[in-house]
């Protein structure tokens, strides 16, 4: 009868002191009557919190229902925005979400190889799976809007960019090995999107500096 | 008013009213599949465009309001290329699977291809699959079918009241369900099935069953409930295959409870197909010549007096007179229609009709509810108050067991002395009713049939002169039966004479001989151990176990009737099938039984019964329903005083089974298994 198949959840969920803090925020920004509003928010600080409490960031349906409870809105309104952003992991992520863009310019760029690389250390066959060691899920997502800086591997929330294969397979193992992930930018250490290597015009004029008006 | 052109039609609507609607006031078709004009407007399908001068694209009629000096086209080259590549994209994805889907032939895609849609697809690649969802036992689902539309979304939120379904995922992976695979909680899901314009959501006890143009159609009435909602019935055959509601703005609308759409499976089981007689403590099978006989014997020498007869709650108007008639021609005044023990006073109209009738539910600005839950006891009629609710500035009070209900009411208690403190302004809710200006008052049966029912009845109505319900131009009280054969009963005077014995005292020796027209929802055990018991009736259900006598008689698809609903509507029902075996129409079997004993009643057709109907009450002269306002405010017999402390209860236990049809209907003990522990169903 039930062909939704959901992920084993947890006994229930409680907000947290850190959740109840933001949601209060939250909450205030709404009129009386209007807290469905807040239903973003809400399933993302619940998203936050799994995170924190389990190492995955997802919402589990009793989750929603909370939510959903706190919001006084049917539980189905939730579970419609909830499955509609894909933002939202309705189904348990491992601890490092990899998403990698395979839109066209990063596709240019060599993002077959950063799919290549994820599916290899981590040892996974295709996108949405979970690694064994619950280490990664890898995800195909659409233009992460840093075309300029393509391929772009997002962690979590971090834009890893101007990535390749070896370097890839270089950020997931030292994540396998439990260090720290690096500070998220761009990988061959240029500035933000200015031309790798340095400047690459204007190399000649001199300094503008503001010249008073003479008569 | 707006003035526009429709197809060089000028006309003149309401402003706000859509240019959709507006075209078909002009008298042109417009093609729709996500538009329903008793649900709010989605305008997501695309098939209602039509060409709007000056607009550079085509508009969508539903969602667009007329404005003054439109000139509007429904059929240019423009509209049908718009309306092709629409129809190209619906079909993209959709099944051809027509040959077995049970939507052909009377499917909105199917029509509206033939006239937009192309002979061929351009689309080659694979078609989207999608997984079907369990909604319940009644609707079945095929969801590949479906090309959302949303119309179930919308009328499972704005009419059922019940938000389950959804969308959820998006684009080419949005899909409509509950997500959470439970059985939609609501006695209105069978209307998922008449909204759905294609075959996604489709009859599960009618799945695979017939073709739409092989059935016959009869116009007849529903008799599971008191509301009295017009439906048609289709038939191959001698079987009834299924039940579908006819529209009507001031009953139903378009709507009809779950329980009269799918009992009709009990019409074929458990049924009196021939005369019992019990001879030695055993029911053995008879001809009508016997079972006539053995009643006739039986009632050789006895009083008048010591005769009674109960009718149950699905009888029609006619069978009820004739017994009626055949009782007073045994000099007997013994009779009952109140198998509820409710103590309704039959001395005025007004005291046990809904006076202000369905449609006067939208009129009303306050409400309360004594004793009873709409939801249960006639949903459609529930769904016409969440209508009001949602129109805004209507508070609901409830004097009763507290249900759920599809709508916010305030709880007020379940005593009884809530009625006086409402009726002496100590109870805040009072003022609601004080300060409406057409306050309603719905009296269920949950608070009349009781020990102290006449009281309640009396406080009831003492309450509503009160808070000025009563007024030459607004009856604001109302009663809400239970059962379909009540307000006809009354209406005729089946209710003991002046020296008659009602149902109570007709119990343990009471009376010497008991007929029981259909009358199956009393405790039978308490009819005397030496009464000698006929039950005329279509199943065999308690009367039928208890009698000395059966004399089969025909269910409400078998027969010419009338019925009077709940409002006091006259309303007529045709014969759709007939009996099985040797059954026949009620008011037939009483004419001939009266014939064997030499007291033959004076009418051999049913034109001459209902002649005779119009004499005993001249209401059922006119099909229909005239509303009154209050004339006199005097009110019924009881003493307001007289209420008792014991707390209200329901009137329904449970939906799924409250008469011998949907006690022999096997759709309907799924439901009650299903609902009756939601819980256990849930997906985890």
């Amino acid at each position: 009868m039930a062909d939704q198949e959901f992920p084993a959840e947890p006994a229930r969920f409680v907000f947290d002191t850190q959740s109840e803090a933001e949601i209060a925020k939250v909450l205030a920004r709404y009129p009386q009557g209007k807290q469905a509003s807040a239903v973003l928010p809400l399933l993302w600080l619940v998203q936050r919190q799994m995170a924190r409490q389990t190492g995955s960031a997802w919402l589990p349906r009793g989750a929603m229902d909370v939510v959903a409870h706190r919001l006084e809105m049917p539980p189905i309104r939730v579970y419609e925005v909830a499955t509609f952003y894909l933002m939202f992991n309705t189904k348990p992520v491992g601890r490092y979400h990899l998403q990698l863009c395979t839109t066209t310019p990063c596709w240019l760029r060599g993002s077959d190889d950063l799919v290549a690389a994820c599916k290899k250390v981590a040892g996974i066959r295709a996108f949405g799976e979970t690694s064994a060691d619950g280490l990664f899920t890898m995800t195909e997502v659409e233009c992460l809007g840093a075309c300029v800086n393509a391929p772009i591997l997002q962690i979590n929330d971090d834009y890893y960019e101007d990535m390749d294969g070896e370097l890839t397979v270089a950020l997931l193992e030292r994540l396998q090995r439990g260090e720290a992930p690096p500070a998220p930018g761009s990988m061959i250490g240029r500035q933000t999107s200015a031309p790798v290597g340095g400047a690459t015009t204007l190399l000649d004029a001199a300094p503008r500096t503001a010249q008073p008006v003479t008569e | 008013m707006v003035k526009l052109v429709v197809d060089s039609i000028e006309i003149e609507v309401a402003p706000g009213t859509s240019v959709l609607q507006a075209c078909e006031l002009a008298g042109k078709e417009i093609p729709r599949f996500c538009y329903h004009d008793k649900l709010s407007v989605a305008g997501n399908c695309r098939m209602c465009l039509v060409e709007l001068e000056k607009s550079p694209k085509p508009i969508a009629s539903c969602a667009f309001p007329v404005g003054e000096g439109m000139i509007v086209r429904t059929d240019t080259p423009m509209v049908r290329q718009a309306r092709r590549g629409v129809m190209e994209f619906l079909l993209i994805n959709h099944p051809l699977d027509c040959p077995i889907c049970d939507q052909g032939g009377e499917c909105d895609l199917q029509d509206q291809s033939f006239a937009y849609g192309m002979d061929h697809s351009r689309y080659s690649e694979n078609k989207r699959a999608v997984t079907d969802k369990y909604l319940g036992p009644l609707v079945k689902t095929i969801m590949t079918r479906c090309i959302q539309c949303t119309r179930c979304i919308r009328f499972a939120t704005e009419i059922a009241g019940v938000s389950e379904l959804g969308a959820t995922g998006r684009g080419e992976s949005m899909e409509i369900g509950t997500y959470v695979e439970r059985a939609l909680t609501s006695e209105l899901s069978g209307n998922l099935i008449d909204i759905c314009p294609v075959g996604a959501l489709t009859s599960a006890p009618y799945a695979f069953v017939a073709r739409s143009w092989e059935l016959a159609k009869t116009d007849s009435i529903d008799v599971l409930e008191a509301l009295g909602t017009p439906i048609r019935i289709d038939t191959r055959g001698p079987e009834v295959l299924r039940i579908l509601p006819r529209a009507d703005d001031d009953l139903n609308e378009e709507w009809m409870a779950d329980k009269g759409r799918f009992s009709f499976d009990g019409l074929k089981r458990r049924r009196l197909d021939r005369p019992w007689v019990r001879r030695d403590g055993k029911l053995v099978a008879a001809t009508w010549q016997d079972a006539f006989g053995a009643i006739a014997a039986r009632l050789r020498g006895v009083d008048g007096a010591r005769i009674g007869a109960v009718a149950g709650d699905l009888c029609d108007a006619e069978s009820m007179v004739a017994l009626k008639d055949l009782l007073a021609a045994l000099g007997s005044q013994n009779l009952d229609c109140r198998q509820d023990g409710a103590r309704l006073d039959a001395s005025r109209r007004d005291f046990y009709v809904f006076n202000a009738g369905v449609a006067g539910i939208e009129e009303a600005d306050a409400l309360l509810i004594i004793g009873s839950n709409p939801r249960h006891e006639s949903p459609v009629l529930n769904a016409r108050i969440r209508k009001r609710y949602l129109a805004g500035r209507f508070p609901i009070g409830v004097v009763g067991p507290g249900a759920a209900l599809t709508y916010p009411a305030s709880f007020l208690g379940d005593a009884p002395s809530v009625l006086t403190s409402l009726h002496d302004g100590s109870h805040d809710f009072a003022t609601m009713l004080q300060e409406a200006a057409k306050p309603m008052i719905l009296l269920g049966q949950g608070a009349v049939a009781r020990a102290d029912g006449a009281a309640v009845l009396a406080a009831a109505w003492r309450l509503a002169d009160a808070v000025g319900a009563l007024k030459p131009d607004w009856h604001g009280f109302n009663m809400l039966h239970t059962a379909a054969a009540r307000v006809g009963a009354l209406d005729l005077g089946f209710v003991p004479g002046s020296d008659g014995l009602d149902l109570d005292r007709m119990m343990g020796g009471g009376v010497d001989v008991l007929w029981l027209l259909g009358a199956d929802e009393f405790d039978t055990g308490r009819i005397g151990a030496d009464t000698f018991v006929v039950y005329q009736g279509h199943h065999g259900d308690r009367g039928a176990a208890r009698a000395d006598v059966i004399l089969p008689g025909a269910a409400y698809t078998e027969k010419d009737g009338t019925y009077v609903n709940t409002e006091g509507r006259v309303q007529r029902a045709w014969r759709a099938t007939f009996a099985p075996g040797e059954a026949r129409e009620d008011w037939r079997i009483v004419r001939a039984f009266s014939d064997v004993i030499g007291q033959t009643l004076p009418y051999d057709d049913i034109g001459a019964v209902r002649a005779r109907l119009e004499h005993v009450n001249p209401v059922f002269a006119r099909v229909g329903l005239k509303r009154f306002g209050a004339g006199d405010r005097g009110g019924p017999q009881g003493d307001p005083a007289a209420l008792s402390a014991d707390p209200f209860v329901a009137a329904i236990g449970d939906y799924y089974q409250t008469n011998p049809i949907s006690r022999a209907s096997l759709t309907m003990a799924e439901c009650s298994r299903t609902y009756a522990a939601p819980r256990a169903l849930a997906a985890e």
